[in-house]
């Protein structure tokens, strides 16, 4: 006979209001098995928690049953009691009280939430007797991290867990890292130089000998779990040697080709081979093969007769690599989008509409014009700008619903580099509102307005066009109530931070959520900000929603703290609610592995002394299986059991209602 | 081919000239615009509270008794097309007020009419093409703006008969017809509509913009589809003239009576001479009518 204690909480008044505690504590300790029973304020307070354990002392207790609130909330906490008190963890069970009765009654006389109680906690008991010892799982960590993204968040992420002194591999898409920071002139709030403050940053990840840095590649399929993924990565060909390349850009020089520049947001064009930036790191320039006479036709090769080293290939492919990891870090980053979406300012069919990030591109001394302002259509310095804020941002109707929160810093940002560019320009700025929440931003903006002569206008446009090489602007000023119209030389908008493209295919290679943008979901917004639901992969930067680069950065710093710590002991212990698969009932339908969202299921061969397979069978990975129980549901010849859930528990508690 | 049509109270009236050019058109192209039988006002206006279920009963009771007899129902006014499809979408989106309106009008409607525009009869049943090839007097030499106003093609998602910010149907109708289609930056603004009861100031002032552009554009005649529209913007002629120099009017006409005359329907029975603005003399100049 098990020797079994009942402790009935009464959660102040949360469960007591509507359920008689200790009337349920009586009726317990009439079971037959039941040695103990009581009731108690606070269960999960340091008291309530001795008493549980010297009440397991006392009574030689060796199976506990708290009924309380939700297992969510302390489940947790009653096992490590019970541990303390010398009981495996797993003979602790919880029944929820609260939150599926006392909260959900409101009878007064406390009638129903009592019999409720009884019968829920009756419930337990007969499943706890079924309840078998189990261990937690130890599973071992390989102490090296995957980033994917260099931007600002994945390069502060790798150079962090390379400081922890752990191996880190980046993989960033582009032929070169730096992400959307590359592109940016100056940055608010400080108004430092973006190049100056991210090259030093970027040759220092080229530079530490604990990253390997793939450019050019992108993530093929990721297995494995938490501590032991495995990683194939695509990396593509970039028909140059990067081992033999001097980075001397002689061929670029040569190439006769010329495309539009992606990095420069198509305000210029760039050769077919080409690095996408002067401080591009690696400074190993790919060969844009789609576009390249010489892949496509054989016809050209300038670039392989200039180079000395000699390290063109033109035949160069794809190569798969694989890489064991015990972390993976994603910072994907952000895309704009496109000028093309809004109608009412041009369908981008306007040359002289630009977005914020091709007007970063005018005013940046490593862009298309030598950071002149000067306007896409004809070239001309534009004596008046005017910025429209939030494009498609906070537009559930013909846009996105958020607020892409960094616009309306960049905005005023423009306008201070526009007015000490073009010091007789007049700037003016269409906003719903101004958004400047964060360590000396709100002066920021007045600084625009105050110094830089910007003039801000509160109301929507309506209406962009053209009119004798002007841009007409019309729109409303809400505050004055009038309609204006302005007659613009060139007009900059803020266009809505959105997702990259592609990324729900990311998502679904990790395994990690995302929201109906396809921004990556935390595992809870306040609490878990850099964590995802799969164990042991981290998110940092824009990738998750708008952000700016001190959020960006501060998050990679934090998912790589996440991965240090993880990294700090060799083994990691596991919760054992996982399934086991019955061998000698299992007959090898594979329903399981087709049914297991987490691929946790293998199939696995029985071999005699031979060494000859003479039978399959499903097998579980304890490292990868979360206990969902999809496999049990699946199975026909029912197989595969839940520890701690098992049918033979489970049908014990509905027997006993 | 019978399709079933409702005229509205405007087209039985002040805009006749709306309705018989239409009417005369279809005609020439081979179908039959079917007046329903038994019709009431729409209403003229969808309302924008959204829990004034009243004022949708008018358009309902339309909706629900064009439904016992056909399954599609066409209009020529942007107000009514605008009053009719947003209750239809109303009807079959939403389930409360479904409920409430049907049961007030007594009725069981739900939703289920295809509720049309003539323009989107012309370029999705007939097709352009076919209205090109059935053009008997091209309007070549023609400068024609077309001006879509609001009710036509906004809210989108209700509407939906073409881009609500970069539309092309009257466009392209107007080049099937011979004409060149002008395509002024305020063609899509409102011309104040109702505010020509309370507020003439403000309806000069926008149909003002709207005209002015079109001139300054190089446009010899407006081309609308509604005749709150055509009303205003004709109203506000003289006192834009006065305020506008070098402004010296343009006539504001109906796409079907210009669809009619290319048709080559006799330009009397068209309803020019019911326009405040009379558009012959520069029909008569181009070579279009004698
Ligand atoms: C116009 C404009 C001006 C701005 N100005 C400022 C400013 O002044 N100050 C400020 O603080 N912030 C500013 N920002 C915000 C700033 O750009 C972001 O905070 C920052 O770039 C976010 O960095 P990230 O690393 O998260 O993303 P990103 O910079 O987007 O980097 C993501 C990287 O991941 C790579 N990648 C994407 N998908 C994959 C994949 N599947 N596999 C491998 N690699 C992949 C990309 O190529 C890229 O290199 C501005 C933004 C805009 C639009
Ligand atoms: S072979 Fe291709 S990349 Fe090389 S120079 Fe010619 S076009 Fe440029
Ligand atoms: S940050 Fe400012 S401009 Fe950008 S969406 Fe939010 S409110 Fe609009």
């Amino acid at each position: 006979m098990p020797r079994i204690g009942i402790f009935v909480c009464q959660c102040g008044n949360n469960i007591a209001a509507t359920v008689d505690t200790k009337k349920v504590a009586e009726e317990m300790a009439r079971l037959p098995g039941v040695v103990f029973a009581c009731d108690y304020k606070f269960m999960c307070s340091s008291p309530g928690q001795d008493m549980l354990k010297q009440a397991i002392k006392d009574n030689r207790l060796d199976k506990v049953i708290v009924s309380a609130c939700s297992p969510h909330m302390h489940e947790k906490t009653f096992r490590k009691a019970s541990e303390a008190a010398g009981l495996n963890p797993y003979q602790c069970e919880i029944t929820n009280i609260r939150e599926q009765c006392s909260w959900v009654h409101h009878d007064k006389t406390k009638a129903a939430g009592t019999a409720k109680s009884i019968d829920l906690t009756r419930m337990t008991i007969e499943r706890l007797k079924k309840n078998k010892p189990l261990k937690k799982i130890n599973i071992p960590i390989k102490k090296k991290a995957l980033v994917i993204g260099g931007g600002i968040a994945g390069i502060q992420a790798a150079l962090d867990i390379a400081e922890g002194g752990r191996e880190v591999i980046l993989v960033e898409r582009e032929p070169s890292i730096g992400g959307n920071m590359a592109r940016l002139s100056e940055t608010f709030p400080t108004m430092d130089c973006s190049q100056c403050i991210l090259t030093p940053k970027m040759v220092e990840v080229e530079l530490n000998e604990k990253i390997t840095l793939y450019t050019y590649s992108e993530i093929e399929k990721v297995d494995g779990y938490i501590g032991n993924f495995i990683v194939q990565i695509r990396r593509k060909a970039k028909y140059v040697d990067e081992e033999r390349c001097t980075g001397c850009g002689e061929c670029i020089e040569k190439c006769p080709f010329k495309v539009e520049s992606q990095f420069e947001m198509k305000l210029a064009k760039r050769k077919v081979i080409y690095t996408p930036f002067p401080q591009s790191v690696p400074n190993v320039p790919v060969i844009d093969a789609p576009n390249c006479p010489k892949i496509q036709k054989d016809k050209c090769g300038a670039c392989a007769v200039v180079c000395g080293p000699k390290c063109i290939d033109f035949k160069m492919e794809d190569r798969i690599i694989t890489e064991d990891v015990g972390a993976i870090i994603v910072a994907t980053g952000y895309e704009l989008m496109p000028n093309e979406r809004f109608g009412e300012y041009g369908y981008g069919r306007i040359k002289d509409v630009i977005s914020g990030m091709q007007f970063e591109r005018l005013a940046s001394s490593s862009g298309p014009t030598g950071g002149e302002i000067r306007r896409p259509s004809d070239g001309k310095t534009p004596a008046s700008v005017v910025f429209i804020q939030c494009a498609g941002s906070r537009d559930e109707k013909k846009g996105v619903s958020y607020c892409s929160k960094v616009c309306c810093m960049y905005t005023a940002k423009h306008t201070m580099l526009y007015h000490h560019k073009v010091h007789e320009g007049q700037s003016y700025v269409f906003y719903m509102d101004i958004r400047a929440g964060g360590k000396r931003y709100e002066e920021f903006v007045r600084r625009a307005i105050e110094h830089d002569n910007a003039m801000y206008l509160r109301g929507r446009v309506s209406r962009v066009y053209e009119k004798d090489g002007k841009v007409i602007v019309q729109g409303a000023d809400t505050l004055s109530g009038n309609q204006v119209e302005i007659e613009a030389d060139m007009v900059v908008l803020a266009t809505a931070i959105v997702s990259r493209t592609g990324a729900d295919t990311v998502a679904q290679k990790l395994g990690i959520g995302y929201d109906k943008y396809k921004f990556y979901n935390e595992y809870h917004p306040k609490l878990k900000p850099v964590e995802t639901v799969t164990a042991g992969i981290f998110l940092s930067g824009a990738c998750m929603g708008p952000m700016d680069i001190p959020d960006s950065v501060a998050q990679g710093s934090a998912a790589a703290a996440k991965a240090l710590s993880l990294f700090s002991s060799d083994e990691m212990m596991r919760e054992p609610i996982t399934a086991v698969v019955n061998k000698p009932t299992c007959n090898a339908c594979w329903d399981c592995v087709t049914a297991c969202p987490y691929s946790a299921i293998e199939r696995d061969t029985v071999k005699n002394r031979d060494g000859v397979v003479v039978r399959w069978l499903a097998k579980v990975n304890d490292g990868v299986c979360q206990g969902c129980g999809v496999c049990v549901a699946a199975c026909r010849s029912k197989a595969i059991d839940l520890k701690g859930y098992t049918d033979e528990q489970v049908y014990a508690a509905i027997n006993a209602f | 081919m019978k399709i079933p049509y409702y005229p509205g109270c405007t087209l039985n009236t002040v805009a006749k000239g709306f309705e018989t050019s239409a009417k005369e058109a279809a005609l020439s192209i081979g179908f039959e615009l079917a007046e329903m039988p038994a019709w009431n006002c729409c209403g003229a206006t969808f309302p924008l509270t959204p829990d004034n279920l009243i004022a949708l009963s008018a358009p309902a009771k339309v909706l629900s008794s064009a439904r016992k007899t056909g399954e599609s129902l066409t209009t020529l006014c942007s107000v009514c097309y605008n009053v009719l499809k947003r209750t239809n979408s109303v009807m079959k989106n939403d389930r409360e007020k479904r409920a409430v309106i049907n049961g007030f009008i007594e009725t069981d409607y739900d939703g289920s009419l295809n509720v049309t525009h003539f323009l989107e009869i012309l370029r999705d049943n007939i097709g352009f093409d076919k209205v090109k090839a059935a053009v008997k007097q091209p309007l070549t030499g023609l400068k024609a703006a077309a001006y879509y106003g609001c009710m036509l093609l906004r809210p989108f998602e209700d509407m939906g008969i073409d881009d609500a910010e970069d539309p092309v149907v009257m466009e392209n109708l107007l080049a099937a017809l011979g004409a060149e289609a002008i395509k002024s930056p305020n063609r899509i603004e409102c011309c104040g509509a109702h505010l020509a009861m309370t507020n003439e100031d403000i309806v000069v002032k926008l149909s003002g913009t709207i005209m002015t552009s079109a001139v300054r554009n190089g446009a010899e005649l407006i081309v609308t589809t509604c005749p709150l529209c055509q009303y205003n913007l004709e109203k506000s002629q003289s006192r834009v003239a006065s305020d506008t120099p070098g402004y010296a009017g343009i006539p504001i006409v109906y796409f079907t009576q210009m669809l009619g005359l290319a048709l080559g329907q006799d330009v009397d029975t068209l309803g020019f001479d019911k326009n405040i603005w009379d558009a012959r003399p520069l029909l008569r100049k181009k070579g279009i009518i004698k």
